[in-house]
């Protein structure tokens, strides 16, 4: 398995050569700023085609075909688009809050975007309380939601944004209890290490039972979280207009729009990094050489594909599914997700503490 | 190189990001003013009254259980990361906790706050 930590190395050796160790690091510093500004844009072209491609696929369209081969630059065009209409600002706003809420939701999507694992040596923040980070830095967009609700002086915006805020902390436990009920499995947070404890057998097959309800939990809490699929009641068109980012035009309903599809793609990728075996090829005890031909395979096409099914999954449900009422959504978290995943974190643990996981 | 300043890169590249991306949306955009702009969206008709009024109380219910619970998840990380050394013992400590938490909830739940109004 090729090891991206050799490149790394190879290129911080390469600088140290010919400038002094400050410069060399300041250097370094710029260049992962760069890449992360790059992976950043990119990934959210592509998954904004993506979501319009399978939305068509779904409605027997054939969706954006026009702009480039098969649309595929029709989401640059949409940009420029976004990027030369006029921002407006209502009267009577809390002009500064305004202005700072969707910067908040950019900042925290790329905080968590920064902890993925994209490939064998290839992270750029790996803190040794990783997961907890990423749940922390993800769950801050929620303030600029509920920021950009009440700064907006519009009374769908505020609907929206309590909704929204309601709707995000309650699944916010879910995610929470069922990351944490991997963390006993795993016995670390840091994500590296959750990777390479990955090595003999992918947690969701470790765990038997506790680690497959984790996993639906997860999925159906991170959905939810993203305000997608059938939890999108917070900009539910047909009530609200756009909910909490009515107000808001140009570049700054671009920034919702953007931080919305990257937070799917990181709802994904935490669920390939702690479920599916994040970069880890899939490896089966006692089948040495199945185990050596999956190796061949880069690590960074395994990421990507199992993010890209996740990912897909997500828009499937956003597709099939019936948009959700409030109170059923609050019902389905407090009445349902919370005391099963109470009693999952317990049967796991017990699982753990006696040995009976694979 | 450390986290602390990897975190700190990771911000800088974040605030960059949204700076640029909104300067350059200010600077191409075209500007013009008209006072018909400035109203608050409302389909078509002039807002009535304030939108900054008092809320369904509802939603507060839920931001308290959700505090109670949110603390819990924060105490119980530290302990999920070591409990495969503690073994029965770390088990049967946490139970107790767990055993409270979920009073709370069943309280909370009999006294009808889950249930949307």
């Amino acid at each position: 398995m090729f090891d991206f930590s050799v490149v790394t190395s190879w290129i911080d050796q390469g600088l140290r050569s010919v400038m002094s160790p400050a410069a060399a690091i300041t250097v370094e510093c710029v260049l992962i700023g760069i890449v992360l500004l790059a992976l950043y844009a990119i990934m959210a072209l592509i998954l904004i085609l993506a979501e319009r491609k399978v939305c068509a696929a779904f409605q027997c369209r054939l969706g954006p075909n026009r702009v480039g081969p098969w649309g595929c630059i029709q989401v640059v065009a949409d940009m420029i688009k976004m990027l030369t209409k006029e921002i407006i600002t209502i009267k009577h706003t809390d002009k500064f809050l305004y202005n700072l809420a969707p910067f908040i939701v950019i900042i925290a999507s790329l905080l968590a975007f920064a902890c993925i694992p994209w490939g064998n040596g290839l992270q750029a923040l790996d803190f040794n309380v990783g997961i907890f980070f990423m749940i922390a830095a993800s769950s801050m967009g929620i303030v600029g939601i509920l920021l950009a609700g009440w700064s907006s002086n519009n009374k769908f915006s505020l609907i929206g944004a309590m909704r929204s805020g309601a709707q995000m902390i309650s699944y916010e436990l879910s995610i929470g209890l069922s990351l944490l009920t991997m963390v006993v499995l795993s016995g670390t947070m840091q994500i590296s290490e959750i990777v390479e404890g990955q090595n003999e057998l992918w947690f969701i097959f470790k765990g038997h039972i506790p680690a497959l309800i984790a996993f639906v939990i997860y999925l159906i809490a991170g959905t939810a979280e993203t305000n997608r699929g059938p939890f999108d009641l917070p900009e539910a068109e047909s009530e609200l207009t756009a909910g909490y980012h009515t107000e808001y035009s140009g570049m700054h309903f671009g920034f919702y729009y953007v931080a919305e599809f990257v937070n799917m793609f990181i709802v994904a990728s935490i669920a390939t990094t702690v479920f599916l075996g994040g970069w880890m090829p899939l490896h089966i005890p006692g089948l040495d050489g199945f185990n050596r031909i999956m190796d061949y395979i880069p690590s960074v096409i395994w990421f990507f594909g199992k993010s890209a099914l996740m990912v897909f999954v997500i828009m499937w449900f956003k597709w099939t599914f019936p948009r959700l009422r409030i109170d059923q959504l609050l019902n389905l978290e407090w009445k349902y997700l919370l005391p099963l995943n109470l009693l999952n974190l317990l049967v796991m643990v017990a699982i753990v503490v006696l040995g009976w996981h694979f | 190189m450390t986290n602390l300043l990897l975190l700190l890169v990771v911000l800088l590249t974040a605030l960059a990001l949204v700076l640029v991306a909104w300067g350059l949306g200010v600077w191409l955009a075209p500007r013009s003013y008209n006072p018909l702009k400035e109203e608050a969206y409302e389909c078509g008709v002039p807002t009535r009254g304030k939108s900054w009024m008092q809320f369904k109380v509802g939603y507060y219910l839920f931001a308290i259980l959700f505090l109670m619970f949110d603390v819990e998840a924060v105490f119980l990380f530290p302990w999920a990361v070591v409990v495969q050394d503690l073994g029965v013992y770390g088990l049967t400590s946490v139970l107790f906790f767990l055993i409270v938490l979920i009073l709370g909830l069943a309280y909370a739940w009999k006294k009808g706050a889950l249930t949307w109004k």
